[in-house]
């Protein structure tokens, strides 16, 4: 082919490039074409995908993120953790599947005290999902990406034909390093140890009950959703050593992570109703739906079993850190050959706080 | 809270306790039923019990409405979903109770069933206007609280012309299961509890009022007092009793004057009235037939019937040989006494009824007390917490 010919197919190239529709963010929907590899999904990457996650990984467009890895001194070990992300309804006071998806996959390295490096993202569409709702989730991700300061560097796109999905389901994987010295597991508390939590629970299930088609009512709730490795970076500097369990309280809330500590620690584990923050609208909404606020999902808190001696030292940077201002001690760690967590109430009473079984559900009287 | 907080006060709780342990007679025993499901959960969830001096012993009654809904019933809103197609609805609390084959409205929804949980009838309305070419079934339980709203359900369904919405009423009474615990066949076959007194459910009564227990404290020489859902409530209901029982008296007593009145709400009583007639005879789970003890719609509103509607046979089952479920709700057995309690009914595979809901007496120790029958090795106190 002679170079004026080549240059004449480049123009042809490049003019009917121009004819390719940019996608309709105001009323497009996802159809099967999205997901299907042609050109279609690669115009939804490019022009959604791309733009909002930019970074010198992603752009490379190969199948996976190529990279060296990081330099790791001695002792310094790799963390990956995994996530799959799916909220009825996508949207919700203070915010979205989207941000989840960052928050989540993040605060489960953060809870191995690692430093996260990379995120990938796995994204599966349902045929007919908006597209205005794709970028809103799309951007949510990207900002708090951005924020928590951990790029997405590759990612996966399929959809599924309508009614076989909840509009999007998002999986991220994450990446990043635990420093020489850091061991926390859930296997570590030990009797005597301090527990302690970085801010007040039930925000985030509240604020998701609180859009249920089936329940709306007004509140001034919203999630706590947020990254929290700046914490534990903070709770690891200001006492070495001493942090020996972290935990982000999910789904199951306060009471079955601490059941599942318990049981990996061999231990048992004393609260104090009275020094659990609970903000008054979240009291009031689970007294309304007949809820315990010690089940109900958190996405932006954790819970640190400490060595008692350094207790000042990590309750003072976590409420240093506006992630933890509301952190307190909540109990003790005790033997107990049957790994009961119980709780003394205010109410001057003691009593278990079991696992949950199977999903909280209102009571009906 | 306003209103709720009040009613959790630690230092009040003490004030009471040390009362009651003054109160009660050293020389004597004490045993008072708290039959609703409410004050079995209040009790557990605070630690009430805790707070009681030795010779004063609450036992769990049949007050919890998801314990007492019988297999047979749960099988017939199953069907409805699986054989007949309807959309069924129901509260949050039904979905796990177990059923015949393995089944609960839970496990029937896994399967295809077309199953919503629903915060109130009027939600299972607004499904039936939204899905009209379906069949939208309401399977309504529990006592005379969650009567009325079925009630107003109903009258809506009629006056919006709605013909896809139906019921399935379960609706249980109150003061009959009260007078069953004390006065019936298998009270011999079980044997029987000394008790002194009932905490009388409080909800129950904002509906109906006080005035039904009259009869009841009269006739069995029985205390009643009507108690809120809160521990001080509770605690104070309980002091009530042991000062009736301490004086022989058996009266019935108002503890919840904030909500209760002698008479009750006299235009949900109409309602109901409206509504609903008295069934001859209503299974309840663990205690068998038990006469004029529940409600069906009247023929006016038969069409909102579902089990007009349906070709629905209702089918007794019976409960597991090994549960005592039945002894556990009147009173003569404690949770702990029964042999597969913890070990293979627990509240992840409930086998009997006492164990699904949070309210029932087994669920309640089970998830609440269990540690006090298991003395644990060692223990830290907690101390003040910072």
């Amino acid at each position: 082919m002679s170079s004026d010919v080549a240059e004449k197919v480049a123009a042809k190239v490049a003019v009917k490039k121009d004819y390719v529709r940019p996608l309709n963010f105001r009323h497009g929907h996802v159809d099967m074409n999205h997901g299907a590899g042609g050109r279609a999904a690669s115009q939804l990457i490019e022009e959604l995908f791309l733009k909002a996650f930019d970074n010198d990984l992603l752009r490379q467009g190969n199948d996976g993120a190529v990279f060296a890895p990081p330099a790791l001194p001695a002792g310094a070990r790799l963390v990956m953790a995994t996530d799959a992300h799916v909220v009825s309804p996508l949207f919700f006071p203070g915010g979205d599947v989207g941000c989840l998806s960052v928050h989540g996959t993040v605060n489960d390295l953060a809870m191995s005290g690692a430093t996260p490096l990379y995120l990938t993202a796995s994204f599966i569409l349902e045929e007919g999902f908006a597209l205005a709702d794709l970028r809103r989730v799309v951007k949510s991700m990207a900002a708090a990406s951005k924020e928590a300061g951990v790029p997405i560097v590759t990612g996966d796109t399929k959809v599924v034909e309508r009614g076989k999905g909840d509009g999007v389901f998002i999986s991220t994987t994450g990446l990043g390093v635990v420093a020489a010295g850091v061991d926390i597991g859930g296997a570590n508390a030990r009797e005597g140890d301090v527990v302690l939590l970085s801010g007040t629970i039930g925000e985030h299930g509240v604020a998701v009950l609180s859009q249920r088609e089936s329940l709306q009512f007004e509140t001034s709730i919203a999630s706590d959703t947020s990254a929290l490795h700046t914490l534990v970076a903070a709770m690891l500097a200001a006492a070495p050593g001493a942090v020996r369990v972290l935990r982000d309280p999910t789904r199951g809330g306060v009471a079955t992570t601490l059941n599942e500590i318990a049981r990996q620690s061999g231990v048992g584990m004393v609260l104090e109703e009275a020094a659990i923050p609970v903000l008054p609208q979240v009291e009031a909404a689970c007294e309304l739906l007949g809820l315990d606020p010690l089940y109900i999902a958190n996405e932006g808190k954790l819970l640190a079993v400490c060595a008692p001696e350094h207790e000042a030292a990590v309750l003072a940077a976590m409420r240093a850190h506006p992630l933890g201002a509301n952190a307190a001690r909540i109990g003790v760690v005790t033997t107990d050959p049957h790994h009961f967590v119980q709780m003394n109430t205010r109410f001057g009473g003691r009593r278990m706080v079991d696992w949950l079984s199977g999903e909280q559900l209102p009571r009906i009287c | 809270m306003k209103y709720i907080d009040e009613f959790r006060d630690g230092e009040l709780a003490r004030q009471i306790a040390a009362r009651i342990a003054a109160e009660a007679h050293p020389d004597r025993n004490y045993s008072f039923m708290e039959f609703c499901g409410g004050h079995t959960h209040a009790i557990s969830r605070y630690g009430v019990d805790s707070l009681l001096p030795a010779n004063v012993r609450m036992v769990h009654g049949p007050g919890c409405p998801v314990c007492v809904l019988p297999i047979g019933r749960i099988d017939m809103a199953i069907r409805l979903a699986l054989e007949h197609k309807a959309i069924v609805c129901c509260y949050g609390d039904t979905l796990r109770v177990p059923a015949s084959d393995g089944l609960s409205l839970l496990k029937a929804k896994a399967r295809g069933g077309d199953i919503h949980m629903v915060y109130s009838p009027s939600d299972a309305l607004v499904i039936a206007r939204d899905n009209p070419g379906r069949e939208v079934v309401f399977f309504a339980i529990g006592f005379e609280t969650t009567t009325p709203p079925t009630a107003a359900a109903i009258r809506a369904a009629q006056q919006q012309g709605l013909r896809n919405f139906s019921v399935l009423c379960c609706h249980v009474l109150t003061p009959a299961a009260i007078a069953h615990v004390l006065n019936s066949p298998e009270v011999k076959q079980y044997g029987t509890v000394p008790l002194d007194g009932f905490v009388g459910p409080a909800h129950v009564s904002i509906v109906i009022g006080s005035a039904p227990y009259e009869p009841f404290a009269r006739e069995y020489r029985k205390p009643v007092v009507i108690a809120g859902f809160e521990p001080l409530d509770v605690m104070q209901a309980i002091l009530m009793l042991i000062r009736q029982v301490n004086e022989g008296r058996a009266e019935v007593e108002n503890e919840f004057t904030r909500a209760v009145t002698r008479e009750g709400n006299g235009i949900a009583i109409d309602l109901m009235d409206e509504i609903f007639e008295m069934r001859a005879a209503f299974e309840w789970r663990g205690l068998g037939e038990v006469p004029l003890s529940a409600l069906r719609i009247c023929g006016k509103y038969a069409e909102f019937d579902a089990e007009r509607r349906f070709p629905l046979e209702y089918a007794p089952v019976a409960d597991n040989k090994a549960c005592e479920c039945g002894a556990i709700l009147r009173g003569v057995k404690r949770p702990t006494d029964c042999k597969i309690f913890g070990t293979v009914c627990t509240p992840e595979n409930p086998v009997g009824s006492c164990m699904v809901s949070s309210e029932g007496a087994c669920a309640a120790h089970y998830s609440y007390g269990r540690f006090r029958n298991i003395p644990v090795v060692a223990e830290m106190e907690a101390g003040a917490a910072a």
